[in-house]
């Protein structure tokens, strides 16, 4: 695609041409502003490991994820990526026998701790699922419901949900029918009602769990436009199978694999790199990382 | 004509001999199961024409505005009407309730896995297939006297109904809450909901034309039940209107029952015309049901 840089395809398996810099892997990768110095840290995971049941699913996590930046989180099928991503907004409490241990800080608090409401955590750390999930509500009800229930109580509602709207690139295509029903929209717009709909109740966080795996190519290109617009008000991170993706939007990478545990053969999720995105994309640090980017294997 | 390949051939007359048996045995099949269709309707409709050709004489206003009489000419059935009405309020007011809070509770709250839900799980199927007369004596021994002591009351007879079409109602409504898929749940949770307005903003309106069936159901078995209410105390000759739930009492299936059991043929006469009633009054409640169905229903997922 780009001045002899090999394609990192999803099947794709080129070699890297050879060149005097040694291997260049990546490719379209964003050039990122030095976004270091001092960012305020949103989510740090300390020896994270999460269970279901007795199965051990992510071992040892270590990871700090910062403000207002887009962080992404790619690896192979089964390397617990939804499941952390699950973690830090307290999803998997809904799913029977789910165990964390370690410690999750949310701007340093114990996500886990005992004094902690599920229900705020979820207020503050919203969700964008990979199938479009509208409830079978009108649009309006639809961006209208966080908030109501949440108790806030805003000066107009109708404002609310045409703000919402707007943030999520969706106002446009829908001021005129938002008393119809949200499934009758097209899946991209679905899904950016979804975000609307996150967005309503003012979160900080906004969790995504492979938003546009489902979508069609250009539903996903407005999807991620509309990511990089988020990302100054909002923290996002985002689990994704497309590497050329994360390549894209994202600030930070984070790579973890998917390795059988000693004795018992099971497969258990590990974070295997964590850097900024060009450095995962262009020289990382680690053969696995650089193996599964380059597309020997997932 | 022959194509020069029958490899590619596609119409009916060339693979014709080949498939010509799998052909007919289609048909047959077909033609059997509109058969068994046929039979059913079939059934129906004879039952409904015999009973409204035999029961036309006496559908008229005396049916409506008359007391039973032992005279087959002045009898009517309005006090077996009004049971029958005053009946199935009780049970809509208290089945309904009742049923849907045990079916959300088993269905969104309770642990599966512990193993005292399953039991109730079990035994609510079992509870459905109980013979009626089995809760006509449990109404008789716990509602109208026993602890309770209603005695011979409306309120005894509709709590016993509501006891007969409970399991039905709290099946009929947990396959209503499980048929919301779960996507819909974790969407409002994820905003911050807690579980009850989760269940009760998203899963119950999803689940309404569910319900609304299932209440169909529950109501329709429990009009047409005639021995629990015999057991309790429906006396046949009620000349009266209920005035309250302490009322004594008297229902349609009942008073149709009393009515075919006498000799005389004018009587028969009037059991089928208020065969008519009950279908009628049955229909209504049906009417209503739908229309909140339909009026419930939301463009599926």
């Amino acid at each position: 695609m780009t001045q002899g840089w090999p394609q990192v395809t999803q099947d794709g398996r080129e070699d890297p041409p050879a060149t005097s810099e040694g291997p260049r892997i990546a490719t379209e990768v964003k050039p990122r502003e030095d976004t270091d110095t001092a960012t305020e840290t949103v989510f740090r995971l300390d020896g994270v490991h999460v269970f279901y049941g007795s199965f051990l699913a992510l071992r040892g996590v270590n990871l700090d994820i910062p403000a207002r930046q887009i962080t992404a989180l790619i690896g192979p099928s089964g390397c617990g990526k939804s499941t952390l991503i699950r973690c830090l907004n307290r999803m998997n409490d809904l799913i029977l026998g789910a165990r964390v241990e370690g410690k999750i800080h949310y701007h340093g608090q114990d996500l886990y701790g005992d004094d902690v409401d599920p229900v705020e955590v979820r207020r503050r750390i919203g969700m964008v699922f990979q199938k479009p999930n509208p409830f079978p509500k009108s649009i309006y009800e639809n961006i209208a419901f966080g908030p109501r229930v949440i108790g806030m109580k805003p000066a107009s509602m109708d404002e609310l949900v045409e703000e919402s709207l707007r943030r999520a690139a969706l106002w446009d295509e829908v001021k005129d029918k938002l008393k119809q029903n949200a499934l009758a929209l097209s899946g991209g717009q679905q899904q950016r009602l979804c975000i609307a709909r996150a967005i309503a109740v003012e979160p900080d966080v906004i969790l995504m769990d492979e938003p546009a795996s489902a979508l069609d190519p250009v539903s996903t290109g407005r999807i991620e436009d509309l990511m990089e617009q988020l990302k100054q008000d909002y923290t996002i991170v985002i689990v994704t199978h497309n590497m050329q993706q994360a390549a894209r939007i994202s600030d930070r990478t984070a790579f973890f694999n998917a390795e059988p545990a000693e004795g018992t053969g099971d497969r258990t999720g590990l974070l295997v790199e964590y850097d900024r995105t060009d450095t995962i994309f262009t020289h990382p640090a680690d053969r696995r990382t650089e193996d599964y980017i380059t597309g020997r294997f997932g | 004509m022959n194509s020069a390949s029958s490899r590619y051939a596609i119409t009916k007359e060339h693979r014709g001999g080949e498939r010509a048996g799998d052909r007919r045995k289609a048909r047959i099949f077909q033609g059997l199961m509109f058969f068994s269709l046929a039979i059913g309707i079939l059934t129906l409709a004879v039952l409904l024409i015999q009973v409204f050709v035999e029961g036309w004489p006496r559908l008229n206003m005396e049916l409506l505005t008359n007391f039973p009489s032992r005279r087959p000419a002045r009898s009517g059935a309005q006090s077996a009407i009004f049971g029958t009405i005053w009946l199935m309020g009780i049970v809509m007011a208290t089945a309904v309730p009742l049923g849907f809070g045990a079916a959300i509770y088993l269905e969104e709250y309770a642990d599966p896995k512990r193993w005292y839900n399953r039991l109730i799980e079990l035994n609510i199927q079992n509870l459905a297939a109980v013979p009626s007369i089995v809760y006509g004596i449990l109404g008789l021994a716990f509602l109208a006297r026993g602890p309770f002591g209603l005695g011979r009351t409306l309120l005894a007879g509709g709590l016993t109904l509501t006891l007969l079409v409970l399991p039905i109602v709290i099946i009929s409504g947990r396959e209503a809450i499980r048929a919301v898929p779960n996507s819909i749940r974790q969407a409002a949770f994820a905003l911050g909901a807690t579980k009850w307005q989760t269940v009760s903003r998203q899963v119950l309106p999803a689940a309404i034309p569910g319900m609304a069936t299932g209440t169909i159901l529950g109501l329709s078995r429990a009009i047409g039940e005639t021995a629990p209410l015999i057991l309790l105390g429906a006396l046949t000759f009620v000349t009266f209107n209920p005035d309250g739930l302490t009322s004594q009492f008297t229902a349609l299936p009942v008073q149709i029952f009393n009515w075919i059991s006498r000799p005389q043929e004018e009587f028969k006469v009037l059991a089928a015309a208020a065969i008519v009633v009950l279908l009628v009054v049955l229909l209504a409640m049906n009417s209503v049901a739908i229309w909140l169905r339909n009026r419930f229903y939301q463009r599926r997922w």
